[in-house]
């Protein structure tokens, strides 16, 4: 059970170090590929903790599609001119390392403070007796969410078609 | 039906798109009309017609909605101001194209307003609150200009946030309750006392202020509605807002959440210093639209309000003035959109006298402030009238003295704003101006034709729709 | 592979609670659109490790799993939009920085 929780803790201080690491860096292409970093940690953990076709999706999806669309999106905003560079650099730089220092202090104080949760203090609830998969919940139990899922498809590929649309 | 009326605008959505029935693109408007007139229809009878094709359609989606009489009311709503938003249109959009976006655009929000107002499980309501959310982002930017851009990456920003909030309180709900339907929900609420359920609720509710623009979380909103091209502002303001932040609190705190007392003095507070921070705002504001939108920021606090006075009255007082808000706040919208396009400003110093010149919108519009104001006999003054009546007989005397010192200011700024715009000397330089087109000037008659027959027919609304609403949500016989 | 997450609930949960820190620091901090977005994104994770958890912790697993896949499709839709607005608005102001947009709006 030691090497368990070993494995976990080593998951989350490699989590939280690169999401800090993504938002203090200077070069919004690093930030980038630092999220995907962080997704691909998170499927680990979703693994483990026993999400598996969820930790899939998570990672073809958010650590490959989204780190897809940030490049794109990066890469049609460059705009920075050499001297630019050095000057919101060294800005940036200074307002930044605030979060590692918060990060710290605060994980010290939580990890102190009794938080009310918990089956003494709150009852949770335990699942239905009889376990259904993932794909039998999706596809007979949450029709309403699929639904949405297609409109919700339907609407981003006509924000696409408008947004770029209006450039021309 | 209710399948229906979800199903069917998404089918219009894809239909009109498929590439080899362009012919279709010209219909569009009268398609979308054609369907808001049958939703309103259905909602004033809901007959439930036997063809096979419903039946096969229902059995094909199993989707649990529920059509109580709260659902019924919100869905006429939503096809008027819908119908209402789609005749502007005509006028207002910048071109063909334009146009057919924006009605692709409403039939989307409509499957997906009508969605949230249907559903009964919380997290298909985040779904479909996402569905409304993102086309409004949408919605805002189609104007194409800078500040239509930057308005709605705005609003995407902290709507987003909101919707971090209301995930994390949905998750913890999960936690407490096993399952996301209204009724287990409810059940595991019921009397639970622990820390964790009053924060899961309080933060779902924090999330859905932020979502709704009530006070202290309302920083998106008057960016949002100046930025919003004019039959966007129409549905972004009359309904969208509405349905994804006050039609949920209302659901969600008198059917699943339990309103403890702590709840209602936050409820109370939150309305309270909506309605006075609404309207002192919307006294120092130049840009009509701007203004418009304080004042709907204003108006949310009654709706607010009536909930939080917790009694079958204050829900029917609330839902009343959603009512009534939905109508006039829509009037107004159309009347900028009329001054927008006959003048090609909002500003108001540069108008003055226009009453002369354009009757019928200066007529609607004094019709749609008297009612915002409280004036009788219209509608508002009802709607008010019992919002203040629930108050005082639930003994929150400070918060009804709030609401009718909230009424005097609304009338102050309105006031102002009549006499700018419409009455007095008219301006120089506006002597070209003529009435607005028909488009923008017929759906502000009928609104107001629908606000002064409210008012006139108060009691039997009261009696026949809102409060059998009210004692329905709060379980009173 | 059930049980012996159930000790150390608190750890992820301090690690949600944290996640959004990060997140909520980045979008107040910067100045840079895409940067927020990359915040927005964060917070995001943060709720998904959420929800994962609470299926862990009820048993239910399969129901969290598919709360899960519905907000990856939805966040991804949300980013691809996201991203088009951030694109238009650098056509049009040639920059993406929050205090030069704020300054042209006037």
């Amino acid at each position: 059970m030691v090497d368990s929780i070993g494995i976990d803790i080593v998951l989350i201080l490699l989590l939280m170090a690169i999401s800090v690491g993504t938002v203090i860096t200077i070069r919004l292409l690093r930030a980038a590929v630092g999220l995907a970093l962080v997704s691909a940690l998170l499927t680990i953990v979703m693994y483990r903790m026993g999400a598996p076709v969820a930790a899939v999706f998570e990672l073809s999806v958010c650590a490959g599609l989204i780190l897809v669309i940030f490049i794109s999106t990066i890469s049609l905003t460059q705009r920075l001119t050499p001297d630019r560079i050095i000057h919101v650099e060294r800005e940036t730089l200074r307002r930044f390392w605030f979060l590692p220092i918060i990060i710290v202090v605060i994980a010290v104080f939580l990890s102190q403070v009794n938080l009310p949760v918990g089956d003494a203090a709150a009852p949770i609830a335990q699942a239905p007796p009889s376990p259904m998969g993932v794909r039998e919940v999706l596809w007979n139990l949450r029709h309403m969410d699929l639904i949405g899922q297609v409109i919700i498809l339907l609407a981003g590929a006509f924000g696409v078609l408008i947004l770029f649309k209006r450039g021309k | 039906m209710a399948t229906l009326l979800i199903i069917i605008p998404l089918m219009c959505v894809i239909v009109i798109n498929l590439p080899f029935l362009r012919f279709l693109r010209g219909a569009a408007f009268w398609l979308f009309a054609l369907f808001c007139i049958f939703q309103g229809a259905y909602a004033v009878l809901p007959l439930e017609p036997s063809y096979a094709i419903t039946r096969m359609l229902e059995s094909l989606f199993v989707l649990h909605l529920s059509l109580d009489r709260l659902t019924l009311l919100l869905l006429f709503i939503i096809a008027l101001v819908a119908l209402t938003a789609a005749v502007v249109t005509r006028e207002a959009a910048d071109d063909d194209e334009d146009r057919f976006r924006l009605y692709n655009l409403f039939f989307i929000v409509v499957t997906g307003l009508n969605g949230v107002v249907m559903i009964n499980d919380l997290f298909s309501m985040y779904v479909f609150l996402e569905v409304a959310a993102l086309t409004s982002f949408i919605l805002i930017a189609s104007g194409g200009g800078a500040e239509h851009l930057e308005g709605a990456f705005k609003y995407l920003i902290l709507s987003a946030l909101a919707t971090a909030a209301l995930l994390s309180s949905i998750a913890l709900i999960f936690l407490i309750a096993g399952d996301l339907s209204f009724a287990p929900v409810r059940a595991a609420f019921a009397d639970n006392g622990t820390f964790l359920a009053r924060f899961a609720s309080g933060l779902f509710m924090c999330a859905l202020f932020v979502k709704g623009g009530l006070v202290l979380f309302h920083w998106w909103l008057p960016d949002a509605y100046e930025a919003a091209p004019a039959p966007v502002s129409i549905i972004l303001g009359g309904i969208i807002t509405k349905v994804v932040g006050v039609y949920t609190l209302i659901r969600l705190f008198t059917g699943v959440f339990p309103m403890g007392p702590a709840f209602r003095s936050v409820i109370l507070f939150m309305g309270g210093l909506s309605i006075l921070a609404g309207a002192l705002l919307a006294l120092r504001q130049h840009d009509f639209k701007r203004m418009l939108a304080y004042s709907s920021i204003s108006q949310v606090g009654y709706i607010i309000l009536g909930l939080g006075a917790g009694t079958p009255l204050g829900i029917a007082g609330a839902m009343f003035h959603f009512f009534n808000h939905a109508v006039f706040k829509s009037t107004l919208f159309v009347n900028a959109a009329a001054l927008e396009s006959v003048l090609g400003t909002r500003e108001m110093e540069r108008m003055g006298g226009l009453s002369v010149k354009m009757p019928w919108t200066g007529g609607t519009s004094l019709v749609a402030f008297l009612s915002a104001a409280g004036f009788p006999p219209l509608a508002g003054f009802w709607s008010k009238l019992v919002i203040v009546l629930a108050l005082w007989q639930a003994h929150s005397y400070g918060y009804a003295a709030v609401a009718v010192f909230g009424s005097v200011i609304t009338m102050g700024y309105f006031l102002v704003m009549q006499r700018n715009v419409f009455f007095g000397k008219l301006r120089e330089g506006l002597e070209f101006v003529k009435e607005a087109p028909f488009a923008l000037v017929a759906p502000a008659v009928v609104l107001s034709l629908i606000t002064i027959g409210a008012g006139i027919l108060y009691g039997p609304m009261m009696e026949r729709v809102f409060l059998p609403i009210g004692k329905f949500l709060l379980n009173v016989e | 592979m059930g049980d012996t997450l159930i000790q150390p609930v608190w750890l992820y949960g301090v690690t949600v609670a944290l996640l959004m820190i990060v997140g909520l620091y980045c979008i107040v901090v910067t100045s840079n659109l895409i940067r927020a977005l990359i915040g927005l994104e964060i917070i995001m994770k943060a709720v998904t490790l959420l929800i994962t958890m609470v299926g862990q912790l009820t048993g239910n697993t399969a129901m969290a799993q598919s709360f899960v896949i519905t907000l990856i499709v939805i966040e991804v839709v949300l980013m691809i939009v996201a991203g088009g607005l951030v694109i238009s608005i650098f056509r049009k102001y040639h920059t993406i920085d929050v205090r030069v947009l704020r300054n042209l709006k006037g």
